[in-house]
């Protein structure tokens, strides 16, 4: 400032005002921008104290001893040293966790592609009925209580009856309390009520899809319906691949409610024992706060770990 | 076969015969895995109390009755909280937290999608980032808080968080991106404020968006009473309808009647609105595509 008076003529008006620095320049966008900040500050004031907050919160909670009651205490890695070398039920519920994400995860994100390619071929009537079919047992909520009764362990369960009837089975099988079924059937459910967010986006994006990328694949030789898939359908609906990818992730690592619902908390050799409800049983049971978060961490790191890997895979699809 | 084949795939080109069949019959299978359990629920709920303890047990009814249902409303009418109690809870929990979630986050997603100000993509990429955890991840840290807040035990602790599902901010914000610049321009040059624009224009025209928010919340929040219910609330005169049933069924088989046809009443709400809403719902979700 003090160089630019020296070429200045004598009387002469400075006209020039000061350069905005950086930050002032962003803080009048803001000003002037206000409005914007209101509409936003309701939803992102809940969505900042129970979704980002408690990231950072389990984090920091995760190298303390917590029991809600007295003040926490500093323990540095002790949770986490806990966690990876003393609790063995940590480790076979991290063990069953993989296992169940790595089939159902794969498995219901396939399906739920295929099938909502399937229902693509159908007329418009045929096809609204199909996706109620499939997608009926994910607003039927927690009707996934029916497979209870039928996994239930006597005779009057109906796989029991079914299978004792064709003389299959000799005597009834304890399909829930036999930790070699457990996860099996855990499996099933899960498959069962995958069909979800991810299935509905899907179908939507192959209707929305440009008719006229098929005619003129038509005329530059694919053949069947198959090369059609592979060469023009795959890659157009790369955004909402990645996305229906991210919902069947995150949910086929969160494998709790139904596990707890129908092999029982905990369930017969921690069978059927998840990251999740390892975390809530000291979350929720022992009030042991501090090991809890560091059960949530490690869950976080797994979860997002997983889904930032995947995604990058998928961005190299069709490049 | 010629008007067969239309009704199943309509006009469609590079289609084989043998390709039909085969996706008819991978469609039929699993079509079939999937409605069981459902069929079942059905079947159970009418029928009488001699083919329930039949041996061996029949899947289909074959003199359905409805005396499940009286059964049922006599066990609600002699439950400690009144069953009413246990309807509102469900209601309220379900209403105002659909109610709250879809205006809270559509006056959000307004500006994401259409105006730019500093952070705009900064909060944006991190609701993206948050869709990568469950809520599973929060539930502890959330515990802590909603006890700071004195939110435990009420209704607030499942309603909040639902308010804030970052799943619904994010379709919503995707469906508003394609609203085209010149009708709001045109608002703005004609003197509408904000708001006004917001409530006049945008709301009308995302009622695709919102309708497919309101089932997702609802649906979510409906059957909720049981996974976020039982962890934030216990006081009894506070449970929903779900926590209710699973005391029914606690009764063991003889009690299995009422519960399922106590279970089909629960689930036929969000299939009806699913039903109705279906097209908007697939519309907005032609919309929900991950741009790089």
């Amino acid at each position: 400032m003090s160089m630019i008076p020296l070429s200045r003529k004598p009387g002469e008006l400075v006209q020039r005002e000061p350069r905005p620095s950086v930050w002032a320049k962003k803080m009048s966008e803001v000003k002037q921008n206000k409005h914007m900040y209101v509409m936003i500050a309701p939803y992102f004031m809940i969505f900042f104290i129970f979704t980002v907050l408690p990231v950072f919160l389990s984090l920091t909670v995760s190298f303390t001893n917590f029991n809600m009651l007295e003040f926490p205490d500093w323990v540095g890695w002790q949770n986490y040293a806990r966690l990876f070398i003393r609790d063995d039920i940590f480790l076979l519920a991290v063990k069953n966790t993989i296992y169940f994400a790595a089939i159902t995860g794969p498995i219901s994100y396939i399906v739920c592609f295929v099938l909502a390619w399937v229902i693509n071929e159908l007329s418009p009537k045929v096809r609204a009925v199909a996706t109620l079919i499939f997608y009926a047992p994910v607003l039927s909520g927690n009707a996934f209580i029916v497979w209870t009764l039928l996994f239930s362990g006597d005779s009057y369960g109906y796989i029991n009856a079914f299978l004792l009837k064709f003389r299959l089975i000799a005597e009834p099988i304890l399909w829930l309390k036999d930790p070699q079924y457990i996860m099996a059937i855990i499996i099933i459910v899960q498959l069962w009520l995958s069909l979800g967010t991810s299935f509905l986006a899907f179908i939507a994006g192959l209707q929305s899809m440009d008719k006229t990328l098929f005619e003129a694949g038509a005329i530059d030789g694919i053949r069947n319906r198959w090369q059609e898939l592979w060469f023009i359908t795959l890659p157009a609906m790369r955004p909402q691949l990645m996305f229906g990818a991210v919902i069947q992730i995150t949910s086929s690592f969160a494998v709790a409610e139904v596990a707890t619902t129908l092999a029982g908390f905990p369930s017969v050799q921690y069978a059927g024992h998840t990251i999740v409800t390892h975390l809530m049983d000291y979350g929720n049971i022992r009030f042991e706060m501090g090991y809890a978060s560091s059960i949530a961490t490690v869950l976080f790191g797994i979860m997002l770990g997983s889904n930032l890997l995947v995604q990058k895979l998928l961005k190299k699809v069709g490049e | 076969m010629g008007a067969a084949a239309k009704l199943l795939r309509g006009n469609k080109i590079n289609r084989s015969r043998a390709g039909d069949l085969l996706l008819f019959l991978f469609l039929a299978a699993l079509g079939y895995f999937m409605a069981l359990p459902l069929v079942f629920v059905i079947s159970n709920a009418f029928k009488p109390i001699n083919e329930i303890l039949q041996f061996p047990p029949k899947f289909l009814v074959r003199n359905p009755s409805l005396n499940n249902f009286t059964d049922l409303y006599n066990l609600m009418s002699g439950t400690w909280v009144p069953f009413t109690r246990y309807m509102f809870n469900t209601f309220f929990i379900a209403f105002v937290g659909t109610a709250g979630h879809v205006i809270i986050a559509s006056l959000a997603a307004y500006p994401l999608a259409k105006r730019k100000f500093p952070g705009v993509s900064v909060l944006f990429t991190i609701v993206v980032l948050s869709l990568m955890f469950s809520g599973t991840v929060t539930q502890v840290t959330n515990y802590m808080t909603m006890s700071w807040f004195g939110m435990i035990d009420t209704y607030w602790a499942v309603i909040i968080p639902a308010i804030g599902s970052s799943l619904g901010l994010y379709l919503m914000k995707q469906f508003m991106e394609q609203i085209p610049d010149a009708l709001l321009e045109a608002a703005q040059i004609d003197g509408c404020s904000e708001y006004r624009i917001f409530w006049r224009i945008v709301m009308p025209v995302v009622k695709p968006a919102w309708l497919t928010l309101i089932i997702f919340s609802f649906q979510g929040l409906w059957g909720a009473g049981g996974a976020a219910g039982s962890m934030y609330i216990y006081s009894e005169q506070l449970k929903t309808i779900d926590y209710a049933l699973g005391q029914i069924l606690a009764g063991g088989i003889i009690r299995t009647g009422p519960s399922m046809a106590a279970t089909l009443l629960m689930i036929s709400v969000p299939i009806i609105i699913f039903v109705i809403t279906q097209s908007n719902v697939l519309q907005t979700m032609s919309t929900s595509g991950m741009k790089d």
